[in-house]
């Protein structure tokens, strides 16, 4: 009797601070673009992936990318491939690459590195044009980023 | 035959490529006040220091929409005209600590025809690179012992929407040489400098990817000869460089302020890549 709330105190714990769980940025292991161990060891949700990729305040994928899978997103912008086919022509490791910093993957990218805190010119805390209060976060959680590649992985061809 | 055959197939073909990613081809035609017609230039070759990045500047008029794009027509449509008047009122007050006014020592707005399409420039008795603010906060605070107006306040911006109207229609032509070169070079090298935590410069948007969309927004060459411009999203007037601040800040990045020596520069810097366009006066965008 005694041991049953222990238990979900642990379990509610564990799910309130999936951070702790989850590999610093400036700790990722790049084998080229390819990153092979998953940022936090949870499974991602794709559907809380397409959420992020389609929040303004988040991922914002489509700002730059179409994704004919989800028709509802509202003016997708053309500056980036469309993500369709995706899991076709990339695999889990380097899309996990490809989101956490593009830029190891594509030279000089236009795409933002979502899952990196160092090396910025004049870094702002968000989006409120003032310097950081304290270290700068990533643009993404590690869960975040896992949650988006669950996603990516349904863009098969 | 044969060439007219080959006209329409050129022809389609440059039209199949502007469709992609262009402005619109439209000509801007603007109805005064006073029902003078004031023709503008909203394209023109690159002028020579762009000539590797590109062949043609465009008014960033040309990627709005329709309805925004005719508010620019006719100056009783223009809301941004609410605020040259108000400038005019400004111009005519006695507001200085000894009673003077703007036009006690200038006489009309249009002894100031002309300013808005040079400057920024280096003046010559300072050195210093002057903006048409900087002009104006010269003889509010020097010759009228007042305090500096807020930078974007109303007074100061007012005033800029009157002098810029002053010029409008006429070609910029800002020197980007002999004393402007220093401060023009800085302001290119910031207009390339990746900032914030998206990594990205001004050319990232308006130079390498101007005419697409990112999300909703039509991605212009980022002009400024429309400045100041009445914002529809702000229900107001803002001046370039407050613009600036608005698309550094949306790099993730922690802005300069407004009349800052970078800001500044930059200013020379993007208004020489509008050499040839018109001033627009004061410009409606969305
Ligand atoms: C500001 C623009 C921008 C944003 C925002 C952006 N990307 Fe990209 N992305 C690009 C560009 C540009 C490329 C093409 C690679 C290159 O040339 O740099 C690309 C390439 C990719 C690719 C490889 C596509 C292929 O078929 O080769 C993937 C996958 C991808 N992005 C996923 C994402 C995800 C997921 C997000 C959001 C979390 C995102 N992108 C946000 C600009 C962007
Ligand atoms: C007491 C006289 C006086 C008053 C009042 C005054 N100015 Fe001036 N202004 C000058 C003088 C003198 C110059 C410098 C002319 C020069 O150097 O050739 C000048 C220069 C300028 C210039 C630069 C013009 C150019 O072509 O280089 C601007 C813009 C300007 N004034 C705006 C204003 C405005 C706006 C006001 C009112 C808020 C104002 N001035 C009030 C005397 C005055
Ligand atoms: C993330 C993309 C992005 C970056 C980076 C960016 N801008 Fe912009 N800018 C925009 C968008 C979107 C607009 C509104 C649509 C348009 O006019 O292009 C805009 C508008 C402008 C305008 C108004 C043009 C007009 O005719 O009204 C100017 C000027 C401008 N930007 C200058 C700059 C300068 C200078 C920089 C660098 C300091 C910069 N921008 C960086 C996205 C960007």
């Amino acid at each position: 009797m005694t041991r049953q709330p222990c238990l979900v105190a642990a379990l509610s714990l564990s799910l309130a601070v999936p951070a702790l769980a989850e590999t610093a940025p400036k700790d990722v292991i790049f084998d080229g673009g390819k990153v092979e161990a998953s940022l936090t060891g949870a499974p991602g949700d794709p559907a809380n992936g397409v959420k992020v990729m389609t929040t303004n305040a988040l991922g914002n994928c489509v700002a730059c990318h179409t994704i004919a899978a989800l028709p509802d997103v509202q003016f997708p912008g053309d500056i980036a491939p469309p993500l369709d086919g995706v899991a076709s022509r990339w695999s889990e490791a380097e899309l996990r690459g490809i989101v956490a910093n593009a830029k190891m993957t594509f030279d000089g990218s236009f795409m933002p590195a979502f899952y990196k805190t160092e090396g910025f010119i004049r870094p702002g805390g968000g989006y409120t044009g003032k310097a950081p209060e304290g270290d700068l976060p990533p643009i993404l959680t590690g869960q975040q980023i896992e949650d988006v590649v669950a996603y990516l992985l349904t863009l098969k061809e | 035959m044969h060439r007219t055959a080959k006209t329409i197939a050129a022809f389609s073909l440059a039209f199949a490529g502007a469709a992609l990613a262009d402005p619109v081809e439209d000509t801007l035609v603007i109805e005064g006040g006073d029902g003078e017609t004031i023709e503008i230039v909203t394209s023109a070759p690159a002028p020579a220091h762009l000539a590797d990045v590109m062949d043609t500047i465009y008014s960033g008029w040309l990627y709005r929409e329709d309805e925004t794009r005719d508010l620019q027509r006719d100056d009783f449509d223009n809301p941004g005209m609410l605020y040259v008047d108000r400038g005019l009122d400004l111009w005519n007050s006695a507001i200085g600590k000894g009673g003077e006014s703007c036009a006690g020592c200038h006489q009309g707005p249009e002894t100031m025809a002309g300013l808005r399409a040079v400057t920024p420039r280096v003046d010559a008795k300072t050195g210093a690179l002057m903006t048409v603010e900087n002009y104006i906060d010269a003889c509010v605070t020097q010759r009228m012992g007042l305090e500096s107006w807020n930078w974007t306040g109303n007074e100061m911006k007012d005033m800029l929407a009157l002098i810029s109207m002053q010029s409008r229609g006429m070609a910029v032509n800002v020197a980007i040489d002999g004393a402007a070169a220093p401060f023009w070079e800085k302001g290119k090298e910031l207009y390339y400098t990746r900032f914030g935590q998206l990594e990205m410069s001004c050319a990232s948007c308006h130079e390498d990817n101007q005419g697409k969309f990112i999300r909703a927004d039509h991605l212009s060459q980022g002009q400024i000869n429309g400045f100041p411009t009445y914002r529809l999203k702000d229900a107001g007037i803002l001046s370039a460089q407050q613009r600036f601040v608005g698309c550094v800040r949306d790099t993730r990045a922690e802005t300069f302020k407004p009349n800052s020596d970078e800001f500044k520069a930059l200013e020379l810097f993007v208004a020489s890549r509008g050499n040839g366009l018109s001033v627009e006066g004061v410009a409606v965008r969305h």
